[in-house]
């Protein structure tokens, strides 16, 4: 069973991303990136599925910039066996990457794909769900368990009450959510290994397809900041405040 | 231009997200219908028929809709989409699952966890953890809207209005229902709740979140919540998760308890009414946000809070 697993390169998450002094845009220049952190527990849990014999190969694939390669080494140092590139200066809309890798699946023909729930830079949380309406697969989003059994995938999936456990039939979509494994920390061998393993570059047009944008983003703002109130000297003190001068306490 | 809200709901009762979603859905058009899918589920239907602004009631009922499954869900609202210029529903864990399915069937851009409709065409939305808003105007024919709940406030009950019901769509059985596992717990919802004590990596174990931090929002009649940290500790289950990718709360208290402070947390909390941060570190990013700070242990202040109230009550 081959596994193709999507993954994005973005800011790193403890960064506190701001605008340009001027405002014309994101200030990235000099921000740390790396791979969306959901995205590296899907390539986590393809690799412990390929170390668990169930999957024979594990090919990962980004849509995005150049750099992106970099991400794709990561995870081809986590264990994944091939990567592709495809490449894209533009503005990745999840719709876009979701036609671009249904492409890629077209051609890859893979019998699980495993997305991150959301990525942490747009925080739109699409991908997955609409890669699975573009091939007409099932779905299953934000995954805390997953076991394969023959042509069949059981997802236990946390739900805004708890969890549901649901059942697809194989080819299928499951989006990683944070609790279906802690990722590995690629080894240094690893990491030089990863260097002579097969990363391809295409272009959206090998596919023909056009990366476009449906959403125009018209103005970008820091939201208005919270300013720090008081330190209260006592649970007394505090109590006291809540209720006369906050009033959320009868 | 019609709109069609997707109820959320257990087949049982309707969820008050369902009202902030219609609340959204009225600065879009005036005509808003809401689609009630489910099995079993006619008392929700006409909890729907009652929301305030709402004209209409669409109930589709059937054993494939009985578990909220994201194929036939989207298949039906694809179905009915013809008579809409927009199709919207709450940021829950059915809304976020659903809708991408729904726009990419239609071959729409989603615009996801709404924060404030400027006009039916300009959307504002958090990015990067909420640090920055984005203003989206969609070029697509159709809009396809997640919003986030807490940011609109619900309409009240109006009316009665008429249900209609509809066909459910046959075909789609991808992917089959096995269980539920729903977490039981006397105390409020987390996403609606007035006061919200949260609980982070500085409660040390699973134990002292039922023995200190439980007892104290029992006394408040409060949710319980935690930061990611403390779910990754594997202190709580994640549907206690407040933060970026967990649940978005806005209660008229937020209690933070030996929580830091990360930016994904903050993201999840920060429109809160009043903010209380109770931390030993003084430092902690979370009395940035705090109007209330407390520099304790939390082990101590934690049960001397709860005593001083539940006393004074």
């Amino acid at each position: 069973m081959k596994i193709l697993v999507a993954v994005k390169r973005v800011a790193d998450p403890n960064v506190k991303v701001r605008l340009r002094a001027d405002g014309s845009g994101l200030d990235l220049a000099a921000v740390k990136m790396t791979m969306n952190p959901f995205d590296e527990i899907a390539v986590e849990e393809a690799v412990r599925l390929k170390e668990a014999g169930i999957a024979s190969e594990v090919v990962v694939v980004s849509v995005g910039p150049d750099k992106a390669t970099e991400t794709l080494r990561t995870a081809l140092a986590m264990g994944a066996d091939r990567g592709l590139l495809v490449r894209t200066e533009a503005t990745t809309e999840p719709l876009a990457v979701a036609k671009v890798l249904s492409a890629v699946a077209g051609e890859e023909q893979p019998a699980l794909i495993l997305l991150g729930k959301q990525a942490i830079d747009d925080d739109c949380n699409q991908t997955g769900q609409m890669l699975a309406a573009k091939l007409g697969w099932p779905q299953a989003t934000f995954a805390s368990q997953l076991a394969v059994d023959g042509d069949r995938v059981t997802v236990i999936r946390e739900v805004d009450g708890g969890s549901q456990t649901i059942a697809l039939t194989l080819p299928a979509i499951v989006t990683a959510d944070l609790r279906l494994n802690e990722p590995r920390y690629a080894s240094l061998p690893n990491i030089m290994k990863a260097k002579k393993k097969p990363l391809e570059e295409r272009q959206a047009s090998d596919y023909g397809l056009v990366i476009e944008e449906r959403l125009e983003v018209v103005r970008l703002e820091e939201p208005p900041t919270r300013a720090a109130g008081i330190k209260v000297k006592s649970v007394a003190e505090l109590v006291e405040r809540l209720k006369t001068e906050a009033g959320v306490l009868a | 231009m019609s709109v069609l809200v997707l109820a959320e709901h257990g087949n049982a009762q309707l969820d008050e997200a369902t009202a902030r979603a219609v609340s959204a859905a009225l600065c879009l058009d005036n005509d808003v219908h809401v689609l009630v899918a489910g099995k079993g589920c006619h008392d929700v239907a006409l909890a729907a028929a009652h929301l305030d602004g709402v004209s209409k009631v669409l109930l589709a009922e059937g054993e494939s809709l009985a578990n909220q499954l994201a194929e036939p869900l989207a298949d039906l609202i694809v179905a009915r989409s013809g008579n809409y210029d927009a199709i919207v529903a709450a940021s829950t864990s059915t809304g976020k699952n659903v809708m991408p399915r729904v726009a990419a069937l239609l071959d729409v851009m989603q615009i996801s966890d709404v924060i404030a409709i400027d006009s039916p065409d300009l959307f504002r939305r958090p990015i990067y953890a909420g640090n920055i808003v984005q203003t989206v105007r969609s070029k697509d024919p159709k809009r396809v809207l997640t919003i986030r709940a807490s940011a609109f406030r619900p309409v009240g009950k109006g009316e009665a209005k008429p249900i209609e019901t509809v066909d459910i769509v046959p075909g789609s059985c991808l992917s089959t229902f096995v269980a539920n596992a729903v977490a039981v717990s006397e105390r409020p919802d987390l996403t609606s709740a007035r006061i919200v004590v949260s609980g982070g990596r500085g409660m040390g174990s699973a134990d002292n979140f039922e023995t200190v931090l439980a007892p104290l929002a029992d006394t408040l009649g409060a949710a319980l919540g935690a930061s990611r940290a403390a779910v990754d500790a594997g202190y709580v289950s994640n549907d206690l998760q407040v933060g970026q990718t967990g649940k978005i709360v806005a209660p008229d208290l937020y209690i933070a308890c030996g929580i830091s402070g990360a930016i994904q947390h903050l993201a999840g909390m920060k429109d809160s009414k009043v903010i209380v941060a109770i931390n030993r570190d003084a430092e902690a990013p979370i009395f940035q946000v705090a109007d209330y700070g407390l520099v304790a242990d939390l082990f101590e202040a934690v049960p001397e809070l709860k005593g001083t109230l539940a006393s004074a009550t």
